[in-house]
Formats: C-alpha cells, structure tokens, sequence
C-alpha cells in the first residue's frame, strides 16, 4: 500500500519537475505573427467574455482565410484562459509575452489584470491595446507609451452618457439625481473621478452604490434606490451582475427606461433571457449595435461555412462578438501599418507593432473596405493621443433587440483632459517616467 | 544502509537538540540550500521563475504561516487572504507614505500590521471552535475585501481601489531581474521555516499542540488557553501579512483587493491540507503540488497535440484537481509529508525489511 | 415607516431563499456529520440541470409545452442529483468513514471543485434561463395605509412559500416516515443506529440525495430570480452564516436564522451602509453570526457542545 502511493507520488511530482524545466513547446513557425489571446470562458463574467474571446479568435482566423494574412504573414493566436483573475493574467503574460517574434499586443479584457500587465509592459516592451476599457489616463501617449485604450475609456464613456442625459432634460441637470450602481472593483469604480467633477460642474446630485462582487445580491442597491429615486441609474456592471441587476429593477419598479450601462452591461447575452422584461434599458456602444456589415458576411462565408467558426453560429452579430472582432481588426490594422514601415511580408517585434499602433489612420473609406463601413466611426492615433477618436451612441433594448437611438457623441474634453493629464503625470512621478516628446 | 544514525554520538546537550540531529540530513539540507540559492537562479528560465518558483516560494511561506494556525494549533481559518491583504496594504503604505523606507522594513512592517489584526480576529477562537470558527473567520476576510475596496486611505487614495508598487530595491542593490526576486523571496522564506520549526520544538509549540489535541484539559493543567491560542494567530498572521507582502510586491507589482478573496484562503488550506497539517516540510510539498498542478494541467493536452479549448481546460482542470484533493485525503489523509516521513522510515532501515 | 416595512419584508423573504440554502447544509450535517461545503456546487449544479435539460428534452423529444418540459427537465434534474449523491458516497464519503472534521470539510470542497468543473463543463458557463412562470413584476400592497403602497416582490413572495413548503415535507417525511425516523436515528448516533440493523451507508446516500432535492429546488428558485451561471454556487458563501447562527444541527435553526440574517443585512445595507459607504452586507452577515456565537457558541438551536475530557 505504502509503495503504491509513493510510487503514485513520486510520478506526479517527476511530471511535476518536467513540466516547469521543459521549455514551452515551440507553435508559431518562421513567417507567423503571433497574437496572444487572453480570454476568460469560464467564472463570474463568462458570459461576457464568452462572446467577446469567440470574436477575436474569429476575425484573425477571417484574415488567415480570406487574405492568408498579413501581406502573406499568417496570423499565429493561443488563447490563455484567466478567469478575470490577476494572478492568472500575469502567468498567461509571461508565458505568452516572447512566442514567435513576441507577442504583438495583449488585450488583458479586464481592467485589473490591465494595472498588473502595464507596469510589466514597460520593462517588457510589449504593447497592451485595451479598446474601450482599461486605465482611463492611459490616454496620454507620452506617458503610456505601451498602452492603447482605443475609441474611448470609462471616462468618455461616463461623460456621453451625462450629456445624452442632458439632452433628456433639455440641457439643464442641475438639481437632478444620477446614480451610480458599479461593480465594486478597479472596474466599476473608474468613472467615478469623472463624474463628480461633472457633477460639480453641472450641479447635479452623484450617488454611489456599489455592488460586492459577483453581484448576484442586489436586492439592498435596488431597494435603496426605490428610495432615493434618482432621476436616472449609470450601470456599471458586468457578467452576471447584469441580468441580477436588471430583473431587480424590475421587481422593485424602477423604470427600465432610466438605466443606462456601460458597454461591457450592454450585450444581447445580458438582456436576452429577460426579454421584455428588460424593455426600455439603454446602453452605451462604442460601435453600432448589431448591425450586421460586410465583415459578418465574409465571416459567414470564409470561416463560418468551412466548419471553422470558434463558437455558436447564433452569436455572430451579438454586440459582444462584434466588439471581439473590432478589437482584433484594430490589432491586425496596427501590424499591417507596422508592415509598411518596417518591410511588408515581414514578422514584426513588439516595438514595431507598437509603432503601428500609434500610427493607425482608419478613415471611413478603409474601413468601408475592410467590411466594418456601417461599425465604426473612423479612428486615428498619434504618439500623444493612444486613444484615437472616441466615439459612442446611445441604443436601447425594445424587448427582441437593441434599436439605435442618439446620433454619435464625442466626449466633451473639457472634463477629461485636464483629469488625464493630472493622472499620468501623477503615474509618471511615481514610477520615475519622463513623458517622452511628441514632436 | 546510508542514511542512519549509526554512530552519531552527541556529546553536548546543544549537538543533541539540533535542528537536524542526523549528519545525513544536514547534507541533504546544505544541497538543497545550495540548489535553491545558487543552482536555480543560474539556470531557470525567466519563465519559471514568474511562474513557478517566485509564487512557490511566496504560497509556501503562507501556507507555514497558516500551519501554524491550523496544523499545529487546531484553529481552523478561513481567512487567511485576508491577513495576505493586510499585510500587502501595509507594506505599500509605508513604502509610498514614508520616503525611503528600506524593503525589508516595509515588508517586516507589513507582518506586524497582520499580526494586530489577526490577534483581533483571533479573540472570537477563545469562545468559539471548530467549524463554527472557521465560518467565524470568513468574517474577517470578507470584512477585510470590503476595508480595503471601500476605505481611501488604504489603497493611497487611489481613484481605481488598485495600487502599485516601484522598482523594488535592497540595501541599494535594485531587484530587477527574476532571478534577484527570487532570491529575496527564497531568503525570507528560509527564515520564515527556520521561526516556525524552532517555535514548534518549543515550549510554545508544546503549548499550541495541546490545545489542538485536548484544550479542556490543556487548560485544566495550566496551558492558558488565551496565550496559546493569540501567540498561535499573532506568529501564524506575522508570517502570512510578510508572505502577503511579497505577493503583492514581488508577484504582482500591481494589484486590486480582488486578488486576496476568498480563493486565496481556500488555496492556502489545500496547501496544507495535501502537504500535511503540523509539518514544516508539507507546506513546502503542498504548495509545490498546488503551483505545479495547474500549469502541468495546461501543458499536458499540448504534449500530447490535444486541441482543447480553453474553457474545456479550465473546467477539467478544477475537476482533476477536485478529483485528486478526494484522491488524497482518501489514500494518505495525513497529507504528502506522512508519505515522505514513512519514506524515510523506510530508508533508514534499507535494504533489509525489518 | 413605509420603506422601513418594505425592508423588513424584503430582507425576511430574501431570508428564507438563504434558509433554502442552509436546509441542506443541515440535513447533510445532521445525518452524516460532513459540514457540506460542496452544496452551493450543488445548487449550481441542480439548476444548471434543470435550464439545460427544460431547453434539450423539447429539442430531443420535439414538444412544445413549457409546463411538460419544465416537469420532464425537474425530474431528469431529480435523477441527476440522485445520481451524484451516489456517486459522492460510494466514492468519497465510504473512504473517508471515521476521519477527522477537517478531513471530511477539505473532502467536500474538494468535491465543490469537481462539480464546477463538471457541471460547467457538461452544461456551460454562460448565463440560462429557468422559465417556471414566477411574475416579475413587484405587487403593491396597503395602498390605502402607506401612500403608493408597500412594494412586494412577488417572485421572492412565491420562493418564500415554496420554500415553506418544503420545510413542512421534510418535516412531515422525518417524522412519520420509517426511513424519515432511520435518518433521525443516524443522526443521533452512528453506532447505536448501526447495532440496530439499519444500513448506515444507504441512509448516507438518501441524506445526500434529499440534500441534493433541497439543492436542486434552491437551484430552480435562485435561478428563475437570477439566471443560472457559475455564481450562483457563491450563494452559499451567504448561507453560512445562516447555518452557523441557526445551530449546524437544526432545521428550524435553519429556518430562524435565515430569516434574521435576511433582515439584519438589508437593514444594516440600507441605513448603516450608507454612512460607511455601502456594500457591507456580506461581512456584516457573518459578524451578526458572530455575535450570536459569542452569545451561544452552539448557535441559537444547536445542540450544545459536550466536551469529555
């Protein structure tokens, strides 16, 4: 008996020894680009990630398909699963940061495995492109050399959200109570310094009501605002904490319609199940809801059609997966500019790809081309600017799907600009940055 | 035939109560030691420092932290992320509130700064046992999650509730590379082991092991309840907040309350479970097993050219390791440091049987 | 005064669905003397069975009804648990007979382990819909004695109910039953029940299996109100301290603690939360338990400790 369970033992841990003094075994070939895929599939927000890792995976397996490529550079990918837990995150970004010619870019999907990542990054030298999420200040590229937030962050998010409020009320907020219901984490607390110097500058009431995480009580938060009756709710939340969010405005009688959530709050996933009873919520979009454009159907016919697909054929066109594909589109887009400078049909390292980044000019022509025309708005970046043009709409759920409703905001800079600056200024002091020049 | 004590006479009371009385254990101690302070950091790969050796070092240091608690004095604690959380928040508020505080003291004062609170929390064990206290101590970690999300002055009255720490440097050298981290992690860990055994050999150790095993009567023969059982949680939260610390420096480098939830304490007490409760050396296994297990758990389907998805890897990950926790407990309850202990049984008397 | 009621009635309702909860945890502890940690994997479990199989068995069998095949998925459901419930005995709890508290606790979350991963894996982690017809809309009630009424969820009202009917089954099932008396038995003293002739490992498997029932309608219940998806199983993280504040061997411990902590939380959230920024129910749950432990370290209806030295 006793032999039996050394033996056992023994073999775990000689597996054990093996697996951390073997190298990783070598994927990405000559003449690959490697993009790392972080993802989480599985935890609290699996049902956000879900859809949104299927349409990163799927858009690169498009360009392979359809184009084989980059100019003739095939796209390498291996997903990494971290559950939206920062331990995680960094593990999946040592082991995948240097395969093939090193990582072109890591969107960590999650704004706290982002804090963990982008110190790393800066000694590492590999760039972190997190679209419509991550350190709001990371907006300044003398400062944030390596980070990309692209087409908006929490801040624009939270100041078009308060203007198309205004324009509700017919531009006059003050004395109005907003409330803030967030997902009590780096995440859902980051518009915070935004919109209370809004609120200052408006005179409208901000009240804060945070959520523990997972957020699957929230009987107390909706209770309270049955009490308060603020005139409108800001819903940042994510995973399961939307749809236990909403059934309990419902069942306390807060009027759906006065909701609005951020987009990670705004997929078909989170509203699907509850139908109508989620008629009237409305949510910010960094692209067009699920308008289906070229890129859907080229999808459909390269990928989709040959077996290929990664997920469920139904979730193509959810906003999620069509936010998953636009990320990888913006990735992809930055190494073939990248590829223009420093040699077509060429693999690139990291720093070049991360010139490509901050080079990217997509106008509405490009983007027509590429199948998106009806998606985005066009985007542009410069070394001072990694953010690009933020742009967001306003689309609200009828009950069966998401109808658009407000033209495209940009975000009033009034607010954020100086809020930027004081922020990464602060970043670079402590971590001993001289802001490189932009000139 | 090799490793007996044949022949070892002891000639002074000191010889006699030392750490390792058998000349063969010491040289298996000094190869070990050399192993893991030269061998490793010339020639591990960056990746295995990050990955492996950087949070084995870190989780083993906890997981000695919370034997003490729970394997040499029987109090069970569920809340150990929470002296973790403590102890990194501390350190990084003395390092970022005081100019040129020196690592170490940061670090050290982290450890005292858990040590307070696991004392307060530990007063509820004077009344309460088993598994009502171990409920009990998920109060504090969950009261803890909430301090360090909601409280400002914790987190340095960060916006985003997440904080992040400097280059790391010591007595003037900086901590750059993995290699230097390691070492650092490597060192404290050393320490930490050397503290909690000698405190077990102690009077102190006799004194927490009779609460475990009988602390009625225990306290009928005059081991007084309050000091065995607040010293236990004051040394087990000193050495957790410094292990704490270095998780959130070292591994880390930037981390957000979330990371020392609630999993983090039930990963600690797999920890020892696996390993061994009251033993030094199962902490060192069960915190090998608990780091290696998952990462080999995502090689093996690529050895072996399985295409698995990452959600299938994940989920059958958390089944395997499930599986073998129930494998474990059912085949060796007395955890991995029993098997190695009956092992080495067994050599003393090889070859003969008997 | 109006919002104040709501509150109470709120929090007593949302008590019971913890109360749901902390049955199983009791019955389990009771009869086999294991503190189940897995059972919020099992409430996931259940209910991911349940949404699963009331979307499958209409594809399979190609009938349309709801009602059919919310009925067809509850007794696939029924048989599932059942299943695991054997399965846990045969393989974990036979072994493990005799061992130490902390053993058999570690075992349980061992198994907790196993069950997410293997309930994720055969029935996914996103989010699903369990439909049984629960109205969603709250109900005003005393429009005339509180202006706009007094707001009542509706499907926490039903939960409630339900809830308490189950509460009487198992109790009507304990009493009157001869299996009912052979699992009181056991829980007394395994010894004695075993000298007696009753099959102490067959009981094991019928307490998991009514622990995994229990389970399995906690499942449906939160589900309808929530939407299945991998945290629900953390709803027992709430049920803890129901358990330990009611007494870990007590049904209507169960029941009286569920319902306090319900309204000392909301409470608490609602007026205290406030002033200290919100967000501190979970711990505060615990600390009232803790409270009351300082008070009764047994928990309210618990048996009391006897300690031989």
């Amino acid at each position: 008996m006793f032999h039996r369970k050394f033996a056992l033992t023994a073999a775990l841990a000689a597996a054990g020894m093996a697996a951390f003094i073997a190298p990783a075994p070598a994927q990405a070939q000559a003449a690959e680009q490697f993009v790392p895929l972080l993802v989480y599939r599985t935890g609290q927000f699996a049902p956000l990630g879900i859809p949104w890792a299927d349409g990163k995976q799927d858009y690169l397996k498009l360009v392979n398909a359809r184009d084989g490529g980059v100019n003739g550079v095939k796209l390498a990918f291996e997903e990494c699963e971290t559950a939206y837990d920062a331990a995680k995150g960094v593990e999946c970004y040592e082991r995948l940061k240097g395969k093939g010619t090193g990582a072109s870019g890591f969107d960590t999907q999650s704004t706290g495995i982002t804090f963990a990542v982008t110190d790393k990054a800066f000694a590492d030298k590999v760039p972190v492109v997190t679209p419509g999420y991550g350190l709001s200040q990371s907006v300044d590229g003398t400062v944030f050399q390596w980070n990309f937030p692209l087409l908006g962050t929490y801040w624009t998010a939270a100041d078009v959200m308060v203007q198309d409020i205004a324009k509700k009320e017919k531009g006059n907020l003050k004395g109005k109570k907003i409330a803030l219901v967030y997902h009590d984490s780096p995440y859902g607390k980051e518009p915070i310094p935004l919109l209370q110097k809004r609120a200052a500058a408006d005179g409208f009431e901000l009240s804060l009501f945070p959520v523990t995480p997972p957020g699957v009580e929230q009987k107390s938060t909706w209770l309270q605002i049955r009490q308060q009756r603020p005139d409108y709710v800001l819903f940042w939340s994510a995973g399961v904490m939307t749809p236990a969010g909403i059934r309990e405005a419902q069942a306390s009688g807060y009027p759906r319609e006065k909701i609005y959530a951020i987009w990670w709050a705004g997929s078909d996933h989170d509203v699907k199940d509850l139908g109508a009873g989620a008629k009237g919520y409305n949510a910010i979009t960094i692209h067009n809801s699920a308008a289906m454009d070229k890129v859907h159907e080229e999808l459909k016919k390269h990928v989709y059609d040959k077996g290929q697909g990664t997920g469920a054929a139904g979730s193509v066109g959810s906003l999620a997966h069509t936010r998953g594909m636009m990320i990888s589109m913006l990735q992809v887009e930055g190494i073939r500019v990248a590829q223009e400078r420093f040699g077509k049909g060429k693999t690139l390292t990291p720093e070049q790809v991360r010139w490509g980044m901050e080079n990217l000019d997509l106008n509405a022509d490009r983007l027509k081309a590429l199948g998106f025309g009806q998606i985005m708005r066009p985007v542009k970046t410069t070394c001072a600017n990694h953010m690009g043009n933020d742009w967001a709409r306003i689309v609200q759920w009828n009950g069966s799907k998401w109808d658009m409703k407000s033209d495209w905001y940009q975000a009033d800079q009034k607010h954020i600009l100086p809020l930027v600056q004081e922020l990464s200024a602060k970043y670079a002091k402590d971590k001993n940055i001289t802001p490189r020049s932009c000139s | 035939m090799f490793y007996r004590e044949n022949g070892q006479y002891k000639t002074s009371y000191g010889a006699d109560l030392a750490l390792f009385p058998v000349v063969q254990d010491r040289w298996a101690m000094l190869a070990l030691a050399l192993a893991a302070f030269v061998a490793i950091p010339l020639l591990a790969s960056n990746y295995a420092f990050h990955a492996v050796l950087i949070p084995f070092s870190i989780l083993a240091m906890a997981a000695i932290g919370l034997n003490v608690l729970v394997g040499y004095c029987g109090q069970i604690s569920l809340g150990t992320g929470a002296f973790m959380a403590v102890g990194a928040y501390a350190a990084f508020n003395l390092q970022a509130r005081i100019d040129g505080m020196p690592l170490l003291l940061a670090l050290l004062g982290g450890g005292a700064a858990a040590t307070l609170c696991g004392v307060l929390f530990g007063i509820p064990s004077l009344r309460i046992r088993g598994l009502y206290l171990a409920v009990a101590t998920l109060a504090a970690q969950f009261f803890v999650d909430w301090f360090t999300n909601r409280v400002a002055w914790v987190t340095n009255d960060s916006a985003s509730g997440s904080v992040s720490v400097g280059t790391l440097s010591m007595f003037g050298y900086a901590l750059e590379t993995p290699a230097q981290k390691y070492l650092l992690c490597a060192a404290l860990l050393a320490v930490a082991a050397v503290l909690a055994r000698n405190l077990a050999r102690g009077a102190i150790g006799r004194e927490w092991m009779a609460m475990r095993d009988m602390d009625v009567a225990a306290s009928v023969i005059g081991i007084r309840p309050v000091h065995a059982k607040l010293t236990a949680f004051a040394v087990s939260s000193f050495i957790v907040g410094v292990a704490g610390a270095l998780w959130g420096f070292v591994h880390l480098g930037s981390w957000e309350p979330a990371a020392f939830g609630i999993d983090k304490s039930l990963q600690l007490l797999f920890m020892i479970i696996i390993g061994g409760l009251g033993s030094i050396a199962g902490s060192f296994f069960g915190a090998a097993f608990i780091v290696l297990l998952p990462l080999l758990l995502n090689h093996v389907p690529h050895w072996f050219g399985l295409p698995l998805s990452t959600a299938t890897a994940a989920h059958l990950e958390h089944m395997i390791f499930g599986a073998l926790i129930v494998f474990f407990l059912v085949v060796e309850p007395h955890g991995l440091a029993r098997l190695w202990a009956t092992g080495r049984q067994k050599l003393r008397l090889w070859p003969f049987p008997h | 005064m109006g919002f104040f009621l709501e509150t109470v009635l709120g929090g007593l309702m949302v008590g019971m669905l913890y109360a749901l909860v902390a049955l199983g945890f009791v019955l389990i502890y009771k009869a086999s003397g294991v503190f189940n940690f897995a059972q919020g994997a099992m409430v996931l479990f259940g209910a991911l069975a349940m949404a699963r199989f009331s979307e499958w068995l209409p594809r399979w069998f190609g009938f349309d009804s709801a009602l059919v095949a919310n009925l067809a998925a509850f007794v696939v459901a029924v048989l599932v648990m059942v299943a695991v419930a054997w399965l846990v005995e045969r393989l974990a709890l036979r072994r493990l007979v005799n061992q130490e508290g902390i053993t058999l606790l570690m075992a349980t979350l061992g198994i907790s382990y196993f069950l997410d991963g293997a309930g994720q894996l055969l029935f996914g982690s996103a989010t699903y819909k369990i439909d049984i017809g629960m109205p969603k809309d709250p109900l005003m009630v005393l429009d005339g004695v509180f202006p706009g009424g007094l707001l009542v969820n509706q499907e926490d009202l039903y939960a409630a109910l339900a809830a308490a009917l189950l509460v009487a089954t198992l109790t009507l099932f304990f009493q009157k039953t001869r299996t009912g008396r052979a699992l009181r038995a056991v829980a007394d003293d395994h010894q004695a029940a075993q000298s007696v002739g009753i099959p102490l490992q067959r009981i094991w498997v019928i307490v998991w299996a009514i622990g995994g029932f229990v389970a399995l309608v906690a499942g449906v219940i939160w589900g309808s109100k929530l939407g299945v998806q991998f945290s629900i199983s953390l709803v027992a993280l709430k049920a803890f301290p129901v358990v330990i504040l009611g007494g870990l061997t007590s049904v209507p411990g169960a029941i009286v603690g569920g319902l306090l902590i319900g309204v000392g939380e909301k409470l608490a959230e609602i007026y205290v939360g406030p002033m200290v920024g919100g967000g501190i129910e979970n711990w505060f749950a615990y600390v009232l338990a803790l409270m009351f432990l300082l008070v009764r370290p047994q928990g309210l209806f618990g048996d009391k400790i006897i300690d031989r030295v």
